[in-house]
């Protein structure tokens, strides 16, 4: 008799150098259930599901599979548990067929080393005939849909006698037909008795095909509830329902005048009509989940990713940002997102990466003025504490919070007047982060005026003096810093159909 | 934090190593040969690294771009002959020297072009110029070297300024111009920034596809460089000139530290590299060695040279 819970975690907790990313996490999982996994970016959904796949190790808490106790170590081992994992992006190998992917590494063999084919793909035909999905196990990989394909994904975990399927926003790449065809599918496998977790921000499929939720918030768990005794409202509010601090030491400033002024900003069908303006001295955040858009919206205001409709006006002129080097010229500066992969050049030195953008004050003639470099450098050094033994150090010695300051400084050296954070202060210490706001703050009263894309509630809602709410690359709602709140924006984040069921 | 005063030091003491490699080199040959250590032997050794050397200055820069270019042999050809044909065809010294390095900076602008507006990898696009330019020179000349130039074009291998030799004077000159514009220099804060996060560069302003293009043309130009050095002290432009030459300029640069992942690396290394390979090649000759069993050396030290270094990064890092 297999027990009717199958998966169960206790008391899990996990520790990233500098943050807590699961504290005191519970989640269960019975046979032939969907039991949806909710959280906002960054509540710990992803590390939870990675510790039950075996790619990371937890560091506190009790596993147990069937009602037995174990220890994931590697994500072979979660596999030969019966865990199986469907990613968002898919790693199917694209000039394999699918028979072959789905038996990668595991083919049946004549004798060794000869692949039986006849009965690799007899076996595959016997999977996908048991999802009632018709797809050809021959037919090569790279030619299947996106719906295929994740089809083929879910044939090679059941192929492994998945009895616990992760799915992380599987609907996302998909089109509205294809959905109901996951969800056939997905219903299909409940019947079998397979219990699935279901990650989505989709609230709408939650209530279609999920059982049970799980809510996490900040690494914690919140609580779980039946999909029935639920509305949209009450799922939002226990995401969202935590004390804010007034850790924030945001100070009001008056906006001045518009500096940046977006109309009708497109790219093919990433950034749908983005208009909105910017005045001086204000923070305009801007809110959302992953995917919505921020980044991009980000990169192409600063002339990383090509504008394919709508104008960009700086202080009332048009202004045309075919290059990073265009923005800087007309005074925007980005602090990337990922500090390491964009944001720094992390062999060289403290000193170096602070003068890259605005290098042009320390030149003549194409030499390099070194001891003005470094006198200016070791100012901003100390104007933002940042902690290294001298400017020569690279910045790769440098800790996440003192590196952040370190791109910070690139851009305050450079003399841009427009900023835009995308996520200023993700994975940096609570001391490091309160710096970073006060020097918003700095900038904000001498003039600047600042975009801030952030994921963090907390930080939305303590540093924006207005926040614009993006959904599918688009602007989905605008909220005043006064009227705001992490209900509504997560309201406007998640899409408003089902507005009448709150 | 605590790595730090080894981190800081640690392209230094490599550099220092690499020095420290060459004066064990040229003790062990002083040791068994009476004539290495005298003066017209290590003469003689600087001016048959110059060539090397000044090529592989352009390696460097490349190199330190995450980038490669093997085209560096068959430019320094096909500069030499179309140089030497100017010059046969009666135009004056610097009109020949200039069209010839004009030739070299086109072949290496072209490379950057393929790099930088056509997506192509380096190795691709200098791999597809190695063999253009190769077939370029023998077209040009139907395969015939072009022989027999005045004395005052000669004077550039085998005159003396101050007692130092013509081509190692050249190679003084373009070592303290290129370590100059790689340290004092926005072209040189650039190659390393490319090179060592072309991303972030590009975010921060840098006009990578200007830059690219310069490095690759001036890497073209020294090759040119080598040219006329080598047409002067053979007196004889070949279409077959340069054969090679690309691995040992990659040689020099990879054994003088120059990391081939790039945004690391100096001018000053690649020299001591040149001429690390310049004493090998001058000891095994004094030494009698066969050629066939000095490339087997040359190979081994290069492998070595990189091991070793992998090995140190390793403890280092553990």
């Amino acid at each position: 008799m297999i027990p009717e819970v199958v998966l169960e975690m206790k008391h899990i907790r996990k520790e990233f150098p500098g943050v807590v990313a699961l504290e005191d996490v519970d989640f269960n999982l019975k046979r032939g259930e969907v039991h949806v996994l909710l959280g906002e970016n960054g509540a710990g959904k992803s590390t939870l599901m990675k510790i039950v796949s075996g790619a990371y190790e937890k560091d506190e808490g009790e596993i147990r599979i069937e009602e037995e106790n174990v220890e994931i170590t590697s994500p072979g081992h979660a596999q030969e548990l019966g865990i199986g994992i469907i990613y968002q992006e898919f790693i199917l190998n694209p000039h394999l067929t699918v028979a072959e992917n789905i038996f990668l590494g595991r083919e049946p063999v004549l004798w060794p080393g000869v692949i039986n084919q006849k009965k690799l793909n007899r076996d595959a035909r016997e999977i996908l005939n048991s999802l009632n999905v018709s797809i050809d196990p021959g037919q090569l990989a790279g030619t299947l849909g996106v719906a295929m394909q994740q089809m083929v994904e879910v044939a090679r975990a059941l192929s492994l006698n998945a009895k616990i399927l992760i799915m992380d926003e599987p609907t996302a790449a998909l089109a509205s037909k294809e959905i109901e065809a996951l969800f056939t599918t997905i219903r299909h496998l409940k019947s079998k008795g397979v219990g699935i977790i279901y990650i989505s921000h989709r609230l709408e499929e939650i209530f279609e095909i999920g059982d049970r939720v799980t809510v996490l918030r900040d690494g914690r768990y919140v609580g779980t509830k039946a999909v029935h005794e639920l509305t949209r409202h009450t799922m939002i509010r226990m995401m969202v329902d935590r004390d804010l601090d007034d850790q924030i030491p945001k100070v009001k400033a008056d906006p001045g005048e518009v500096v940046l002024k977006a109309v009708g900003v497109s790219v093919s069908n990433r950034l749908k009509e983005i208009s909105f303006e910017l005045r001086k001295g204000e923070v305009l955040g801007i809110a959302g989940l992953m995917g919505a858009g921020r980044t991009r919206l980000a990169r192409t205001l600063f002339g990383a990713e090509k504008i394919e409709h709508g104008h960009v006006y700086i202080n009332g002129e048009e202004v045309e940002l075919k290059s990073p080097k265009d923005a800087i010229l007309a005074g925007i500066g980005l602090v990337t997102e990922d500090r390491k992969t964009e944001g720094l050049i992390l062999e060289l030195s403290v000193k170096q990466n602070i003068s890259m953008p605005g290098i042009d004050k320390f030149v003549n003639f194409g030499i390099l003025n070194l001891k003005k470099e470094s006198r200016v450098a070791d100012e901003y050094i100390r104007k933002l504490n940042i902690k290294t033994p001298t400017g020569n150090q690279p910045v790769i010695y440098l800790s996440g919070g003192n590196q952040q300051k370190v791109v910070l400084s690139k851009w305050l050296c450079s003399d841009v007047r427009i900023f835009i954070f995308d996520e200023p202060t993700r994975g940096i210490d609570v001391g490091a982060k309160t710096e970073i706001y006060q020097l918003m703050n700095q900038l904000t009263a001498r003039g600047a005026a600042i975009i801030m894309i952030s994921s963090e509630m907390p930080e939305i809602l303590g540093m924006s003096d207005r926040i614009l709410v993006m959904r599918d690359g688009r602007i989905a709602g605008e909220l005043q810093g006064g009227e705001a709140t992490q209900e509504k924006i997560m309201n406007y984040a998640l899409g408003e159909p089902y507005e009448a069921t709150a | 934090m605590k790595l730090l005063p080894e981190n800081i030091s640690f392209d230094q003491i490599r550099q220092f190593g690499t020095f420290i490699g060459l004066i064990l080199l040229c003790a062990l040959f002083t040791l068994l040969s009476p004539y290495f250590l005298t003066a017209s032997n290590l003469m003689n050794v600087a001016q048959q690294s110059a060539i090397i050397a000044v090529i592989s200055v352009g390696m460097t820069f490349v190199i330190i771009t995450a980038g490669i270019d093997l085209s560096v042999g068959s430019v320094l050809a096909f500069s030499g002959v179309v140089m030497a044909s100017v010059l046969h065809a009666g135009l004056p010294l610097p009109v020949g020297i200039l069209t010839g390095l004009a030739v070299g900076f086109a072949c290496g602008l072209i490379n950057g072009l393929l790099v930088t507006y056509g997506n192509i990898p380096p190795f691709i696009a200098t791999l597809g110029m190695m063999s253009i330019a190769r077939g370029a020179a023998l077209w040009y000349t139907d395969g015939r070297p072009i022989s027999g130039f005045e004395d005052s074009f000669r004077f550039l291998a085998h005159g003396d300024i101050f007692y130092i030799p013509v081509p190692v004077l050249i190679m003084i000159v373009v070592y303290a111009l290129a370590h100059f514009v790689l340290r004092r220099t926005k072209m040189g804060r650039y190659t390393y920034a490319i090179g060592g996060n072309e991303k972030a560069a590009r975010l921060s302003g840098v006009n990578i596809k200007f830059y690219l293009n310069i490095i690759y043309g001036t890497a073209g130009l020294l090759s040119a460089l080598g040219a006329v050095m080598l047409t002067a002290r053979l007196n004889s432009a070949q279409p077959v000139a340069g054969m090679m030459y690309e691995l040992d300029a990659i040689a020099a640069t990879v054994i003088g530290g120059t990391s081939l992942f790039g945004g690391k690396g100096s001018v000053i290394g690649t020299l001591i590299g040149a001429l690390i390979i310049g004493v090998l090649r001058n000891g095994l000759n004094l030494l009698g060695v066969s050629s066939f069993i000095q490339q087997i050396v040359i190979g081994a030290v290069i492998i070595g040279a990189i091991l070793l270094d992998t090995k140190l990064k390793q403890i280092k890092n553990s």
